[in-house]
Formats: structure tokens, C-alpha cells, sequence
């Protein structure tokens, strides 16, 4: 069976794109609005054909400490949560993160604070993208606005996260999670073998006892000179990652004026809106970060700098606003427009914004 | 092409699975499709909705506050989405149940008693395709066969049987509909 097309909630394609890439394991616990992840694999039963393991912990907790532990052992595991079990896995996160592991995480994204709503936001982008656990530490994170991308950012965060020996996050929301869209399926691939993964992943606890060197998983460094050493190595990573996999697309930017800068499902939404205005005559463009972090810095300095004015739309309170104004300096002037506690902004009243800010 | 519509009702009338079905085929057809369900505290009895975009280019925006067309199937979702259809659009409802009829002059206003007919004849269960009917006798943008190879997809196998008498529904569904206010 070759390439597929099929209807399916951006949740399932997650769930869908684990089991097609070869992913060892999830280990996770259902929260709204990302429950049809867990359910997708539950009903799919991948552990009878391809031997992936799906497992519902008995918490977030668990379930990022159920990661950390496969991961130790060069398996291409994953969870998924939202917003408040997010929180939760943070100091996983950072653990994974300080022993240099590679693992995947998807984060639906609610509205909050605290418990706050089940409905969309992008509220936990600073949480995401600066770190929410302690310590030196990034998260790459992925930032999908359809379902195929819901689906391709699975085998392209495993890709990442062994790349980078580091945790990849694909930030999602409500939207992007609930809404069906058409996705292009690729064919089932096998899982890595335990060979491979021993000729691969040197650094994996594999118990495999031939090299007779000791394979030492940690985040735990008593001496400050060894500790900064680690600092340095990881730090060294992010260097390259900023280098070589920072991206975005943009739309509609080559005769634009303005510029929204959005992602996820508010980018979705401000594609409407530069259809609406450009039949206004405003000539608006969007750049949409693929990466949130690295944030494509070089990108929105070149596009941007050449615009009157920069929106940066958001579904919070004005978040990656700072990103934006990062990338541009001060050469031009960056407003912010949001919805938040779970509201979706409209198309509509996004123009409302624009002509506000273009006047 | 590109119809953006919204369908909007009581949960357990099946506003989703008509969406669905319409997503559906509109696949078979090679369109660009989105459906995207207001999920919430909703339950059986409480307001439903679904936006569905059927389009020959990449869709924007799977969430809009302007529509081609609202099939419209209570009151509370009058009250919301009357408004919400563009100048020109079309608004099919169902006046079971509805005390305040549509008073917009610049839009097309179809009715389609879809509930009255459903339980005339026994077939309760299939309202939301007499809906559906009505919908496609005024837009016919998906045809008969893509409609019966969308149900299939939509639908499991052991409901596949029920296919014809969906169709029937669908047919009935055109037979009984009703211009309110025609531009």
C-alpha cells in the first residue's frame, strides 16, 4: 500500500503519523482538546502490527518519565497533552533535555491560565519556546497550520529530536487539532531494529554489553567545570539548529506594505484576511514561522524590513510579538492583535486591525 | 469554487455527520475540503454547529464569521448565524421549532420542513439528509455518485445497507423544498 488520502482530525493525523514513521512508543493522558490522539492509537491498536507500545499512564507525569525512560534506550518515543498537562511535563522536559535525548512531545494548546478553558489558544508560547522547565535549555518546536502538516511534523520532529539528541515540540491548538482536512499518508515504515539503533544511537542504554563501556544516561553533573562543559555542548547544538533549520513560508509578501506575522491556526485565519484586504487594496502579506523556536530571526528581519508596518497576530496576550520585534530591531513599528481565554479572532476583525493600523 | 457554509442546530440532529457527509464528497471530487466542529461543554440538547469549506484552491482560514451558505435548524442558531451569511448568500432553515423567521431582504431564504416530513413518514433519523437535500437542490455541488461513494466513506460498513434510504432522504429533501425570499 502506497501513499493514501484520507479525512481525519489533525489530532488523529498525529496519532496516525506515529504508527506510519515507525515511532516505538506513546505514553500519554487524555485531556481536551488533544483526547483523539490517545483514542486514534487505542482504536488502531499498533502494538499487534507494528509492535509500536501505546500506553495510557497514570498521569503527565508519568507519561513524560515514561519518555525520558525510552528514550534513554534510542526508541523514538512521544506523548501528547494540552496546556495545564503540558505544565506538568516541564521538569521532565528539562531532564530529557539535560541528558541529551531525543523525544517528541505535542502540545494542543487551551486557553489559560490555571485549568482556564478547553477551547483554542496559543497562550503557551513563551512556556514553549523560552523554556518552561529550569535551566539552559530549548525546545525545538514545530508549528503546524493544517492537518498535513499535523501529520508530517511527527516523522520531522523524530528527525529532529535525533538530530539534536533534544526534545522537539510540535505546538498545536484547538483549531488545528479538531478541524478535518484532507492528509496525504505515507506508506507504513518499520521500526528501527535494536542493530540499528546500536550502530546508530552509541549513546543509548541499550544493555547491550559487547563495547564494554558503560553507558551513562544523566542530567545529574556535581563539578560546575563539567556541568558548564555540558552547557557548551548543548549550547553548541542550538547554535546549529538556529543555523540550519529555522523555517517558514511566506505569503503574498513580494508587493506587500504590511505584514502579518502568525502561526499555527491564527495563520490560517490571516491568510483570510490578506485575501479580504488585497480585494481592499491593502497590500498585505504573512510570514508564517514554521519553527517558533529556532524562530526564523533572518527571514522576518529581510521580509519584515522592508514593510511600513508589522502585525504580529496571536492568540494570546502578545507573545512572539518579541520574537518579531528581536528580528526587526527597531526599523519598523510592530503592533500586536490577539484574542485570548480561548476566543478564535475572526477574519474580519483582523482587517478591522489592520485598517486600523494602516490609517 | 469555493462554498463556505455552516451548519448549525441541536446536537443529536446530526449537523456533524451532514458535514461530514459533504466533506466527504467533496473529496471524491477532488476538492479541497475543511470541517471544523464548535467543540465545547456541548451535549445532546445543547447548540452544535460545523463550518465546512469546500474549495478547488488551498482553504484559508478553516474558521470564518462570513458564509456562502447557513442551514440553519433552531431558533438559538437563527438568532447567531442569520447575520452571518453574506450579502447575495443562501439560508435554508427549517421552521420546525422556529418563532422568528429570517427577516434579511439580500439574501436567498429557502425552507426546508424537513422535520414535519421526517416524522411523517417514519424516518426520523434520516432529517439531516432531507436537509441536505434541500441544501443540494439549491447548490448542487456535489453530485448523486459522489454523494453515495461520501457516504460510504462517512459511514461503517455495517451502516452501508442504510445508504439507499439516505439517498431517498436526500431526494425527498429537494421534492419539499420551499423558497421563503428569492432575489
Amino acid at each position: 500500500m502506497a501513499k493514501e488520502l484520507k479525512l481525519m482530525k489533525g489530532n488523529q493525523a498525529i496519532a496516525e503519523a506515529a504508527i506510519r514513521c515507525g515511532c516505538d512508543g506513546y505514553f500519554g493522558y487524555p485531556i481536551t482538546p488533544q483526547s483523539e490522539v490517545l483514542e486514534h492509537l487505542m482504536a488502531e491498536r499498533p502494538y499487534l502490527t507494528t509492535g509500536m507500545a501505546v500506553l495510557q499512564a497514570e498521569s503527565e507525569l508519568a507519561s513524560i518519565n515514561m519518555v525520558y525512560a525510552g528514550a534513554s534506550t534510542g526508541k523514538r518515543v512521544m506523548t501528547s497533552s494540552s496546556s495545564p498537562g503540558f505544565s506538568l511535563m516541564q521538569e521532565g522536559l528539562s531532564y530529557i533535555a539535560g541528558a541529551e535525548l531525543p523525544a517528541l512531545c505535542v502540545n494542543v494548546v487551551r486557553g489559560g491560565p490555571g485549568l482556564g478553558t478547553i477551547q483554542p489558544s496559543q497562550s503557551d508560547y513563551f512556556q514553549t519556546t523560552k523554556g518552561g522547565g529550569h535551566g539552559d535549555y530549548r525546545l525545538i518546536t514545530l508549528a503546524p497550520a493544517s492537518v498535513q502538516e499535523m501529520y508530517d511534523f511527527v516523522e520531522l520532529g523524530f528527525d529532529l529530536a535525533f538530530k539534536y539528541r533534544n526534545p522537539v515540540a510540535i505546538l498545536s491548538d484547538g483549531v488545528i487539532g479538531q478541524v478535518m482536512e484532507k492528509v496525504m499518508v505515507d506508506d507504513y515504515k518499520p521500526r528501527w531494529t535494536n542493530e540499528y539503533i546500536e550502530k546508530n544511537c552509541p549513546w543509548a542504554a541499550t544493555g547491550h554489553r559487547s563495547t564494554g563501556k558503560h553507558r551513562i544516561v544523566t542530567s545529574l553533573e556535581l563539578e560546575a567545570l563539567k556541568q558548564e562543559a555540558v552547557n557548551e555542548r548543548i549550547q553548541a547544538k542550538y547554535r546549529k539548529c538556529e543555523e540550519e533549520d529555522a523555517r517558514h513560508e511566506a505569503i503574498q509578501c513580494d508587493d506587500a506594505e504590511y505584514l502579518f506575522v502568525a502561526y499555527g491556526s491564527a495563520a490560517r485565519i490571516c491568510m483570510k484576511t490578506v485575501e479580504l484586504a488585497r480585494a481592499e487594496g491593502i497590500k498585505v502579506g504573512l510570514v508564517r514561522p514554521i519553527t517558533l523556536w529556532p524562530f526564523p530571526t533572518k527571514a522576518v528581519a529581510e521580509i519584515g524590513g522592508r514593510m511600513k508596518k508589522i502585525m504580529s497576530v496571536e492568540m494570546n496576550a502578545g507573545q512572539m510579538i518579541e520574537d518579531v520585534k528581536l528580528a526587526v530591531g527597531c526599523k519598523v513599528p510592530v503592533e500586536h492583535y490577539g484574542r485570548y481565554g480561548g476566543v478564535i479572532p475572526t477574519p474580519v476583525e483582523i482587517l478591522d486591525a489592520l485598517k486600523k493600523m494602516v490609517k | 469554487m469555493t462554498e463556505e457554509i455552516i451548519i448549525a442546530g441541536f446536537g443529536g440532529q446530526g449537523v456533524l455527520s451532514m458535514g461530514k457527509i459533504l466533506a466527504y464528497a467533496g473529496i471524491m471530487q477532488d476538492k479541497e475540503v475543511s470541517w471544523l466542529p464548535s467543540y465545547g461543554p456541548e451535549m445532546r440538547g445543547g447548540t452544535s454547529n460545523v463550518t465546512v469549506i469546500l474549495s478547488d484552491e488551498r482553504i484559508c482560514s478553516p474558521y470564518l464569521n462570513q458564509f456562502d451558505t447557513a442551514i440553519i435548524l433552531n431558533q438559538q442558531s437563527m438568532d447567531k448565524f442569520e447575520s452571518a451569511v453574506k450579502p447575495g448568500g443562501l439560508l435554508i432553515y427549517d421552521p420546525n421549532g422556529i418563532t422568528e423567521h429570517p427577516k434579511r431582504k439580500d439574501i436567498n431564504i429557502y425552507q426546508v420542513a424537513a422535520a414535519d416530513k421526517a416524522s411523517e413518514i417514519g424516518i426520523s433519523k434520516l432529517f439531516n439528509m432531507i436537509v441536505l437535500g434541500g441544501f443540494l437542490k439549491v447548490k448542487p455541488i456535489i453530485t448523486g455518485e459522489m454523494l453515495e461513494k461520501g457516504l460510504k466513506k462517512s459511514l461503517p460498513e455495517r451502516h452501508h445497507h442504510l445508504i439507499p434510504d439516505n439517498i431517498k432522504a436526500v431526494e425527498i429533501g429537494k421534492e419539499i423544498l420551499k423558497p421563503y425570499h428569492v432575489l
